[in-house]
């Protein structure tokens, strides 16, 4: 039997402060996980930026690095900045299209099972670590070939792929089937339908997948280390060779014994965290755009 | 003393509703449309419907009542493929649509979609304006000529032209309920489909929407024919020529599936129904 307690007013209370104090328990655990979450991004941004800003100047992005300099000659990583817009643009014009069409396919035409199964791969291929792909990519095209932006843009690309197509998948799957259904009533065909009537509610949302997973690889260093790091010194637009990229220069900048190459190094990480942070800021006001015009308005 | 048995053997209908209908030819003399027969509809082995033949007349409203999880919507849906959009779905029978069997694997639902349109149970106008909700599909479909007055057209056959005339290029998300079901009339009517199905059109709108729809499915009843879902008894008698009356069977170890009871002229089917089950659900002692 359980104890009734009574309050002043006449109201039932059956434990009533000890559910009360679990409560708070569970609220106070929540909001410490949170904190700790934010503060790991917090004190990442601090230290990046403390070591990094006093570095930070137009030379970092327009000038080339100077092996071995005994002088005080200013010097930049501008190879490493337009070796990853390189890249990572020809990675997501490989990626994009391949990606979306794939979403297209299984969301919109697929039988289930194609879909439930062609789905795991996608989710199995996002998992597969960046240096798997690098190595992959590395037997596929550099050697016997060498290493070439071409080759890194493909390594980059393998990742952006599934990433890509899910975050598509999930748009076209909030596009309400009876729009698909008004439109096929009409006697319209499918491919039509999906062109039409589908795909213009979910560009937000396509783009916002897109620039998230553009974000993510552009900090890639590993797959980029086998296929596209034997690099000069000057900058380059032609991936037919290998690129210079920020991810991989502050990666060999770090093991220099040059202090000045370490604060490059810092400067560098600050601007690619930067261009991270802004891009998926980016991101969410695309989203949120977006789900504003799917309600309607 | 003779008259006195027959009223006792009417039913005194509990819907007495002003009807718009005329007096009905007589059945041979009208023109099938659809001779659907032995039709059997599954999702995932489980049967929805079972069994279902009947006629579709040109040029009349036809409704199918019942109660919920009869199979109405299931029946309609047949009737122009959109099943055919539901993974688990099956169909057995034959459903001729001026005489050929639309139901075979080698006909293009797209084609007879084309010919066989749908309005269905919510609103659902395309994120676009009013004006380009009616021509988009005028657009796909390859009709080209007097585009802007088919538009107004089909708006003032749906009897939404007055209130929309000075704002085509507004979104048609920006109209009310009612607005919007008339829109999506408008546009199902404004590629000229020999059929129009209507999937409880009405369900989500108010009285005076609905008598607007009611009144646009009367008056363009010479040129198209309706096939109507309804739950609302009232409005089958206020609008449909034949009525069909589906139920709810139920079988052994708790399979239930829908059938149709009986088929008719509305009046008959209000006033003396042949069938037990008819006549409870009409009634109101049942559903």
């Amino acid at each position: 039997m359980s104890t009734q307690e009574v309050t002043g007013h006449g109201l039932r209370v059956d434990g009533l402060g000890r559910r009360k104090a679990v409560n708070r328990l569970m609220e106070s655990l929540a909001w410490v996980a949170a904190l700790i979450a934010i503060a790991i991004l917090g004190v990442v941004v601090f230290s990046v930026a403390r070591r990094g800003l006093p570095a930070l100047n137009l030379d970092l992005l327009t000038k080339d690095p100077i092996p071995f300099s005994l002088t005080n000659q200013p010097q930049g990583l501008a190879n490493a900045f337009v070796g990853t817009i390189v890249i990572v643009s020809l990675a997501t014009l490989m990626a994009l299209p391949v990606g979306i069409l794939v979403a297209i396919y299984l969301n919109e035409f697929a039988p289930a099972p194609i879909r439930n199964g062609v789905t795991m791969i996608l989710d199995i291929l996002n998992g597969v670590p960046a240096i798997v792909i690098g190595i992959f990519v590395f037997g596929l095209f550099v050697v016997g070939h060498g290493q070439s932006g071409w080759a890194g843009a493909f390594a980059l690309a393998c990742l952006m792929l599934p990433l890509v197509s899910r975050s598509t998948m999930e748009i076209l799957a909030l596009v309400p089937n009876s729009l698909r259904e008004a439109s096929l009533g009409l006697g319209v065909a499918r491919w039509r339908t999906t062109l039409s009537i589908v795909l213009p509610q979910s560009v937000g949302g396509i783009l916002t997948g897109t620039v998230l997973a553009i974000a993510r690889v552009a900090g890639e260093t590993a797959p980029l280390l086998f296929v596209s790091s034997f690099v000069g010194t000057k900058t380059s637009w032609n991936p037919l060779h290998a690129l210079q990229s920020v991810p991989v220069a502050i990666f060999e900048l770090s093991e220099s014994p040059d202090p000045a190459d370490h604060a490059r190094a810092w400067a560098a990480a600050f601007v690619l965290l930067m261009f991270i942070l802004l891009a998926s800021l980016g991101a969410r006001w695309l989203a949120t755009r977006n789900r504003r015009k799917m309600m309607g308005r | 003393m003779e008259g006195a048995e027959e009223m006792s053997t009417t039913i005194e209908p509990t819907v007495r509703v002003e009807t718009r209908r005329q007096p009905m030819p007589p059945r041979e003399r009208l023109e099938q449309i659809f001779d659907i027969q032995h039709l059997d509809a599954i999702y995932g082995g489980k049967p929805a419907v079972k069994d279902v033949t009947m006629e579709v007349y040109k040029h009349l409203v036809t409704a199918i009542i019942g109660p919920s999880g009869c199979g109405k919507s299931t029946f309609i849906r047949c009737l122009n493929r959109m099943n055919d959009l539901i993974p688990s779905f099956t169909q057995t029978g034959t459903i001729r649509y001026h005489g050929t069997d639309i139901c075979r694997s080698d006909i293009d639902a797209v084609a007879v979609r084309r010919n066989i349109g749908m309005v269905f149970q919510r609103p659902n106008p395309f994120p676009k304006s009013i004006h380009d909700n009616v021509a988009w599909g005028m657009k796909v479909l390859g009709i080209k000529d007097n585009v802007n007055e088919r538009i107004e057209r089909a708006l003032t056959q749906a009897a939404l032209w007055d209130e929309v005339k000075d704002r085509l290029k507004a979104s048609a998300l920006s109209l009310s309920g009612g607005q919007q079901q008339r829109l999506c009339i408008a546009r199902a009517i404004a590629v000229e489909p020999d059929v129009v199905l209507m999937d409880e059109p009405a369900s989500a709108l108010d009285p005076i929407a609905t008598q607007a729809i009611e009144e646009l499915m009367h008056n363009l009843k010479s040129e198209y024919t309706f096939v109507i879902v309804t739950h609302n008894m009232q409005q089958a008698a206020r609008v449909a020529d034949m009525t069909a009356f589906f139920s709810i069977s139920h079988g052994g170890e708790g399979q239930r599936w829908g059938e149709l009871v009986e088929y008719d002229a509305t009046e008959k089917i209000f006033t003396a129904p042949s069938d037990k089950r008819t006549e409870d659900y009409v009634t109101g002692r049942f559903g």
